[in-house]
């Protein structure tokens, strides 16, 4: 008898399958992992094992939904970004996301001295004053009165697809990009 | 500048924003409890649905309504992008106001840029650049650079302190 057999696929193109089925968002079924192993040759269970496996070696953040902030009435944005010295970077980046005032805080790579600014977070609110009042708490909360900041409130987006995720081409993961 | 309303897909994906669809306090509870999470095991949706008290068919319901009408613009996993084994950087250009519609244009022609706003400030446009590879990322932005005639900072992630994006429906 011959029996013609694909080689087994293996790990990496089990994974990558799968993360290609998920740039469409999770099934609305009640089996969504069920769905997802159809589309990718996998068992409902190898999928819940890949996913947990992903959340614990932090592949994941977390799975859950991207809200449209501008729609719940989130229509004032703006991107704080500070000039802190290297050696406060630290103590300052954990104190402001520890307020709850905002959403994300990075450091970024300054680039020269018309943009030395190394300390990011973004702020969201119903209006502008919101959002000033709440970057009024911020500085006094974590001490950053006099320390040089530009606010960049955001006007116009023109292109918009993150969080797909292409194998090919991962995109970036936050709805609004800091 | 003035600030003017955020016009959400001009070039991106569509959503459905001419909707009049008003949120009811269900609906504010499943968006407030789902972007903290969501389980992974076997019957997820009847998990939720149960911890709203409501059945998992009104849930499903609600999740495909809510995705339609454009309140959520998507369902699924966020990946550490930088995990993912590519290039990440965030860039900004300074343009004048009579040049921001081609130079958008000619950013957005790139399918490595995932986000492009316009900011309120003289460093105007600020886009996400993700690449296959990391050491694509200088390609992009040359390439942009040269298009435009304008230079462009890259501003790559250092270090990531906090990310998350609640908003209280």
């Amino acid at each position: 008898m011959h029996v013609i057999s694909s080689p087994p696929p293996d790990q990496t193109s089990a994974q990558e399958r799968l993360r290609i089925a998920l740039q469409d968002g999770l099934p609305l079924s009640p089996r969504p992992y069920q769905a997802l192993a159809q589309q990718c040759g996998l068992s409902e269970q190898d999928v819940i094992e890949a996913l947990l496996t992903w959340e614990q070696s932090r592949l994941t953040r977390r799975f859950g939904i991207v809200i449209n902030h501008h729609k719940i009435g989130y229509t004032s944005n703006a991107m704080v970004v500070w000039e802190v010295a290297d050696s406060e970077v630290n103590r300052l980046g954990a104190a402001i996301s520890r307020t709850g005032l905002v959403s994300l805080c990075y450091q970024r790579r300054p680039d020269g001295p018309d943009w030395p600014y190394n300390l990011y977070c973004m702020l969201h609110g119903k209006s502008r004053e919101e959002v000033l009042q709440r970057l009024q708490r911020l500085k006094t909360q974590c001490g950053l009165q006099d320390t040089p900041c530009a606010v960049l409130f955001s006007l116009r987006q023109y292109k918009q697809c993150g969080g797909r995720y292409a194998h090919k081409r991962p995109s970036a993961p936050v709805k609004e990009a800091l | 500048m003035t600030a003017q309303p955020i016009h959400p897909h001009a070039t991106g994906r569509i959503t459905h924003d001419s909707s009049d669809y008003q949120l009811d306090s269900v609906d504010r509870r499943l968006i407030n409890t789902l972007q903290i999470g969501f389980p992974i095991c076997d019957e997820p949706y009847a998990a939720v649905a149960s911890e709203l008290d409501i059945s998992e068919t009104d849930l499903l319901e609600r999740l495909q309504r809510l995705l339609h009408t454009g309140y959520l613009t998507r369902f699924g996993p966020f990946y550490h992008a930088e995990r993912l084994g590519g290039g990440l950087t965030l860039a900004a250009m300074e343009i004048p106001a009579h040049d921001v519609e081609r130079v958008t244009a000619a950013i957005n022609r790139h399918a490595e840029v995932a986000h492009n706003y316009e900011r309120d400030h003289a460093l105007n446009l600020w886009f996400v650049v993700a690449t296959e590879k990391p050491e694509h990322i200088d390609a992009v932005l040359t390439a942009i650079a040269l298009e435009s005639g304008y230079p462009v900072h890259n501003l790559p992630k250092q270090r990531e302190f906090y990310v998350g994006l609640h908003f209280h429906a």
